[in-house]
């Protein structure tokens, strides 16, 4: 093994990347299988919304290969998997509520002859009347949640004094998570009732509860393992929680091991996206595009249960600020019941959708104004010492966001480039050039304060090799690398020494999702808390032994110096046993100074924010709305980088991420509410050719002010707003059809089909 | 009976009983426990079972990345398999695509890696030194969602840093001479067969015998009947093997395409003659799926928005058919009758495309329409040809996908314009014919009102690439030409 690294803000290779690269790195799928295993295949609703008459299941127990049949009855404890509403049936009971909906699981001796034996059956349906948009929603005001209202001073007033104003609205589809692994869980049952799960998930602790009220067992009687995930980006978070419940469910009246592993389709058909929103907005601002007020409806497509939109409304309303201070704001926020899949989290959070609300207005003023978008964001930034208060009534302590623009403005030549677009625009028939520059702020920490809390486990053998387990979970965004760094760091070790294991609610117990971005914040923090607990012991005993105060005591690449001796860790750590000294420990950590009142949604629900800037410049077709992104620059704060190659590669997936949310990626359905997108040949995430050949990334030097992990900054979510800046300059690209004075109608995802409406939309208003 | 052999490994691996439908990746992942390679979709699009497979090509090896989710286990009889458990040295050391995808941090979650690494692995074994379009070309097939593929560009731009691995390149194509067969395979596991027929004449007569059997090229659609329809097809005749139908016969004035032959091979071949093609070539599916699919399956499978077709209508391809011993040549655009109905009898097939090579007047474009560049299905493909004398149309031929249940002429649009001028008003007529050839269909894709929209404004780019005076050039007029 080469050499690594151990210091932080070192670009140490992600701690798998050998074993992915070798096909090596083992998932839930890759587990060696226990003899006696059967596979499940689910069968799905093939209704909106319809009352089940009856359900004929012979042909399907009578097929080839099939062991069993599981449903609703099946079920031995509760019905539920919702995380926070008890609305989220595991299987369907006489009521269907999507097109998708798992009715019944097949239990077989091979996945095929599951499959097979689903199509089998017979299910007769009474048809209900469905809601399949949200504007159908709204009318009816089908709500899974009530609604929220966030207001500060009067916008009414603001906006009647204001001498400009400006109305609209504005819609943005949701998103598969497309994680590569679709969901799985693997279940054996171990001795006394008890269970061991494997299942790919961002809250495995979670996992443990729903699958214990599905069975009627006590926390203790299962075990959920999760070593990796083929990614998540939020669609694990509670949505591997149906699965794991029915695997369960089957395993435990079936006394064998059961495996369900979805296939692609059944996971698009059943699973919750990102939220699509709509949005109604009224703003009141001045001549130069100072904002003094903003109304706003905002309406999120939930789906049939709340599963998360709770809060995943309550981070839009708290992202709609961004970076700019709004005056007098009144947010109305709705969380519409639809008859569609369930969304859930997706890397954001609902912070993207409420952002872009607020950048689609403020690109709409400048247009007003005949100014340079990029001039009035800049106006309307939050300021450092007055007007930097959220609308929810957080201080904005940490703004770098003037100084991050400015730096990144002159990095990609902004201004000259801005030039050279209107140069081209004026001398091209048919493509057209835009370039548009957007900022970020995130808001880091779950917005509920009890859920800002990890604990990690630290254990140094007798040979110096150092094991670690914490409750985040890895899902690709290099959390167990940067644990293992800062674990490194404490005991002076090489990074080689120190390894990550799967998180196992037997080990590290009552942990939070891996969500929120908070991953390195939370568990980071309680790891150094556990290493620097032996640290400390294991420099008391050098002082004790060697002389010399345990405070002068040195951990430095694997050598313990202590009153002028060099002693290797390994030995000492041999000493320190030999001693009866304690080589393992716990840590915990909670994140200090958080409130939130979610009733009058006020507080001070985050820690720090992060900020970011992108700047994107494409050129679209005028005849066929394809678009080409040129050239993308995006300066990015990540505080001080426990590891840049590890952020950097969260940023740029995120940004490419974040595009294809805003462009190629489309959610259809049928009039009937079949999503008609439910395979990667009709669902389109970005691949190699929408990556930018000019990308140039770059970390803004920025020591967070709160004391965080080696002062660093979260960095999952908030790049996934840098991409706001392809979807503006292809507005922008549009716009100068009409020489930027008429605001295009342009919707996301702006595919091919949505930026030559836009066109003809402007050539027929200019007409 | 027969057994299916090939080589793993260096290893000959014979199998004697297997479903003929068994995918290459279920039998490497269940049978074989080695799951290196994953599923991520089941149906060519995502590459994450992506992995290798050479064979001989005259005294060359050819290695060439496929998707195992899609193909089937008999497919592979007779060739050298490579996993990404293939890769590392004896050692233990990295291969170069690895250790480059390592250092360049190319992977996060690590779920589409090793498909990634194979596809990596199929472009060094033919160009270790790729540049930007070679690479974004190789890894089309690979879908990623963590990285935003540029950690993944970088690791390619540098696969030279690393020392070359040591080959057995002697022994594997000595290996693989001993597993071709003169004589057909024939495999049967239950009630299901399978028959990898050598020659042409033994292939038509089979097939004029068992007409019910379904006929297997390349497997990207077929593959998806089974891993998604979960359909039997109990009598399976594979093309792949049948030495005629692997051939390129180019003539003075044509070039003949055997039905074995690649949609990669097919369009190498065709790509000098056509340079105006290249970006729907480029633009087909995904390497791996052109490796396996065929030009003269896409052609027979017959969809409305097979890529194919426009362009080899709109040059006035044929197509040879066979029943037993009997020939015949069709134009290409009468093969297709309605949706998914085409005029063969049964026991026929198709036997090979002819594509004529162009007079040197013709001016071609053929301009696909999709929500993303790299593999995605057409909302609209359209292909036009046209020959002036002066300003007057003297030949034109306009074909669509996307526009009808079958690949499809624009008949009143051609009738028009032919004998009339290329000129801006006849060309405004000409899209306002175009909208009367056609009644497309609103999907996922594109609503109705697009396609018909955006298939006249490709007209007018036609035009505008194409008029006699200040005909603009493609970076004036295609997004995807303009490079700053």
């Amino acid at each position: 093994m080469q050499a690594r690294e151990t210091a932080p803000g070192k670009s140490v290779p992600h701690e798998s990347a050998a074993l992915h690269v070798a096909g090596e790195a083992s998932y839930v799928d890759d587990i060696p299988e226990l003899a006696g295993t059967c596979y499940l295949a689910l069968g799905l609703s093939e209704q909106a919304h319809a009352k089940i008459k009856s359900i004929d299941l012979a042909a399907v127990e009578a097929a080839p290969g099939v062991v069993a049949v599981v449903t609703a009855a099946d079920i031995p404890g509760v019905n539920d998997c919702g995380p926070i509403i008890a609305d989220d049936p595991i299987l369907a009971d006489g009521l269907v509520q999507y097109v998708g909906q798992p009715v019944f699981a097949v239990v077989a001796e091979s996945q095929t002859a599951a499959r097979k034996a689903v199509k089998l059956a017979k299910i007769d349906y009474q048809p209900l009347p469905a809601i399949l948009d949200v504007a159908a929603g709204r009318q009816q005001q089908s709500w899974v949640l009530p609604p929220m209202q966030l207001r500060r001073g009067d916008a009414d007033s603001a906006l009647t004094r204001a001498p400009h104003k400006l109305k609209g609205g504005f819609s943005v589809g949701g998103q598969e998570q497309f994680y590569l692994e679709g969901q799985i869980s693997y279940v054996a049952l171990r001795e006394d009732g008890c269970l061991h799960l494997w299942c790919s998930t961002q809250h495995p602790t979670e996992m443990q509860h729903v699958v214990a009220h599905s069975l009627g067992l006590d926390f203790n009687q299962v075990v959920v393992e999760m070593r990796r995930m083929g990614g998540g980006f939020g669609g694990k978070e509670s949505q591997s929680a149906i699965f794991a419940c029915i695997a369960s469910i089957a395993a435990y009246r079936l006394r064998r091991p059961i495996k369900l592993r979805l296939d692609r389709d059944d996971d698009m058909l059943i699973t919750g996206k990102r939220h699509g929103f709509e949005f109604d907005y009224e703003v009141g601002y001045d001549a130069d595009g100072l904002i003094c007020g903003a109304k706003i409806e905002m309406a999120a497509q939930a789906g049939f249960s709340a599963d998360l939109t709770g809060p995943v409304v309550t981070r839009a309303v708290c992202h709609f600020d961004n970076a700019y201070y709004l005056g007098d704001v009144t947010i109305d926020a709705f969380s519409v019941k639809t008859n569609t899949q369930s969304n859930t989290a997706f890397r954001g959070f609902g912070g993207p959708q409420g952002a872009l609300a607020i950048e689609y207005i403020i690109d709409s003023i400048a247009r007003e104004l005949g100014k340079d978008p990029q001039q009035v964001r800049k106006l309307n930034f939050y300021d450092k010492d007055f007007r930097n208060t959220t609308p929810y009534g957080q201080v904005v302590e940490d703004n770098v966001i003037h100084e991050l623009v400015a730096e990144l403005e002159q990095s990609c030549d902004y201004q000259t480039r801005r030039a050279a677009v209107a140069t081209f625009n004026r001398d091209s028939p048919i493509l057209r050039k835009g370039l548009a520059l957007t900022p970020v702020k995130f808001g880091i920490s779950f917005n509920v304060v009890h859920f800002n809390q990890a604990g990690a486990l630290v254990h140094v053998y007798t040979d110096g090799s150092v094991l670690v387990n914490h409750g985040g979970t890895e899902m690709g965004q290099g959390l167990h690398t940067k644990v293992s760094q800062v674990v490194a760091l404490e005991l002076g070790l090489n990074i080689a020494q120190v390894r990550a294991t799967a998180n196992d609610t037997s080990k590290v117990a009552n942990t939070s999702a891996t969500a929120a971005s908070t991953g390195s914040d939370l568990n980071g923090k309680a790891a150094q808390d556990a290493a620097r607990q032996i640290r400390d012991r294991l420099a008391r005993f050098a002082g004790e032994r060697f002389g010399g105060e345990p405070a002068q005591v040195l951990f430095e690449d694997g050598v313990v110096h202590c009153a002028g001796k060099a002693i290797p860790f390994a030995e000492l750590v041999q000493q320190a046993y030999e001693n009866r000294v304690q080589l393992w420990s716990d840590g915990f950590y909670k994140t200090p100074g958080l409130n939130w009142d979610k009733d009058k949604m006020q507080g001070s629900p985050f820690y720090y924010f992060a900020y970011g800037a992108a700047v994107s410049e494409v050129v679209i077709d005028t005849l066929t709305g394809e678009f080409k992104l040129l050239q993308a620059d995006i300066l990015h704060d990540a505080g001080n980088s426990i590891n840049p190659a590890i952020d950097i590669g969260q940023i740029e997936g995120a940004y490419i991420q974040g595009m294809g949310w805003l462009t190629s990626e489309e959610l259809c359905w049928d009039p009937e509410g079949r999503l008609t997108t439910h395979a990667p040949s009709t669902y389109k995430i970005p691949t190699v050719s929408d990556c930018p050949t000019a990308f140039n990334t770059r970390l803004y030097q920025n020591r967070n002010v709160k004391d965080t992990i080696l002062r660093s900054k979260a960095v999952g979510e908030p790049p996934l707003l840098l991409p706001f800046s392809v979807f503006f300059a292809i507005r922008d690209a549009v716009a100068s059809l009409a020489d930027n004075r008429i605001n295009p109608r342009l919707r996301a995802p702006a595919t091919p089909e949505a930026i030559l409406d836009a066109i003809e939309a402007l050539r027929a208003e200019v007409a | 009976m027969d057994s299916i052999r090939f080589i793993l490994d260096g290893e000959v691996i014979e199998i004697d009983s297997v479903e003929p439908t068994r995918t290459l990746l279920q039998y490497l992942r269940e049978d074989l426990r080695r799951v290196g390679s994953k599923e991520g979709c089941a149906e060519g699009d995502c590459g994450a079972c992506t992995l290798v497979v050479a064979e001989l090509d005259g005294e060359t090896l050819c290695y060439r990345a496929l998707n195992a989710c899609i193909q089937f286990l008999p497919m592979l009889d007779g060739k050298a398999l490579f996993t990404v458990e293939s890769l590392k040295a004896s050692d233990g050391s990295l291969h170069p695509v690895q250790q480059s995808m390592v250092d360049h941090h190319g992977s996060q979650c690590g779920f589409c890696t090793p498909g990634f690494v194979m596809s990596m692995f199929a472009l060094y074994q033919h160009n270790p030194t790729p540049d930007r379009g070679a690479i974004d070309d190789a890894l089309s097939g690979n879908l990623c969602r963590c990285t935003g593929y540029r950690p993944i560009v970088d690791a390619c731009l540098h696969l030279q840093d690393y020392p070359a691995p040591a080959n057995n390149e002697r022994q594997l194509k000595a290996a693989l001479r001993e597993l071709q067969r003169d004589r057909r395979l024939s495999l049967q596991h239950g009630t299901a067969s399978f028959h990898a027929p050598v020659t042409l004449d033994d292939l038509a007569e089979l097939y004029r015998q068992n007409p019910e059997a379904r006929i297997l090229a390349g497997g990207t659609d077929v593959g998806l009947w089974v891993t998604k329809q979960l359909r039997e097809l109990p009598n399976i005749i594979y093309l792949g093997q049948v030495a005629e139908l692997g051939q390129i016969k180019a003539a003075a004035d044509e070039i003949e395409i055997g039905a074995a032959v690649t949609l990669s091979d097919a369009f190498e071949a065709l790509q000098p003659h056509y340079p105006e093609f290249g970006e729907m070539f480029r633009r087909f599916a995904s390497v791996p799926v052109r490796n396996a699919g065929t030009l003269v399956g896409n052609i027979a499978n017959g969809s409305p928005i097979g890529d194919s077709m426009p362009a080899l209508i709109a040059v006035n391809s044929r197509v040879r058919l066979r029943l037993g011993q009997e020939s015949r040549e069709l134009a290409l655009e009468d093969l297709y009758l309605d949706y998914m109905q085409n005029a063969l009898r049964s026991g026929e097939f198709v036997e090979a495309v002819i594509v004529p090579l162009p007079p040197g007047d013709l001016q071609l474009r053929c301009y696909k329409l999709s929500k993303r560049f790299d593999q995605d299905i057409s909302a609209v493909c359209a292909a036009f040809a046209l020959r002036l004398d002066g300003e007057q149309v003297v030949d034109v031929r306009i074909a669509l996908g996307g526009m009808a249940a079958i690949p499809k002429r624009a008949r009143q649009t051609e009738e028009y314009l032919l004998g009339e001028p290329w000129n801006d008003f006849t060309q405004v007529t000409a899209m306002q014919k175009l909208a009367a050839d056609f009644a497309p269909l609103t999907d996922m894709r594109a609503s109705s009102e697009y396609r018909a929209r955006a298939a006249a404004n490709l007209l007018h780019r036609f035009y505008l690439e194409t008029r006699p005076v200040n005909a603009l050039p493609a970076a004036a007029v295609n997004v995807f030409a303009v490079t700053g």
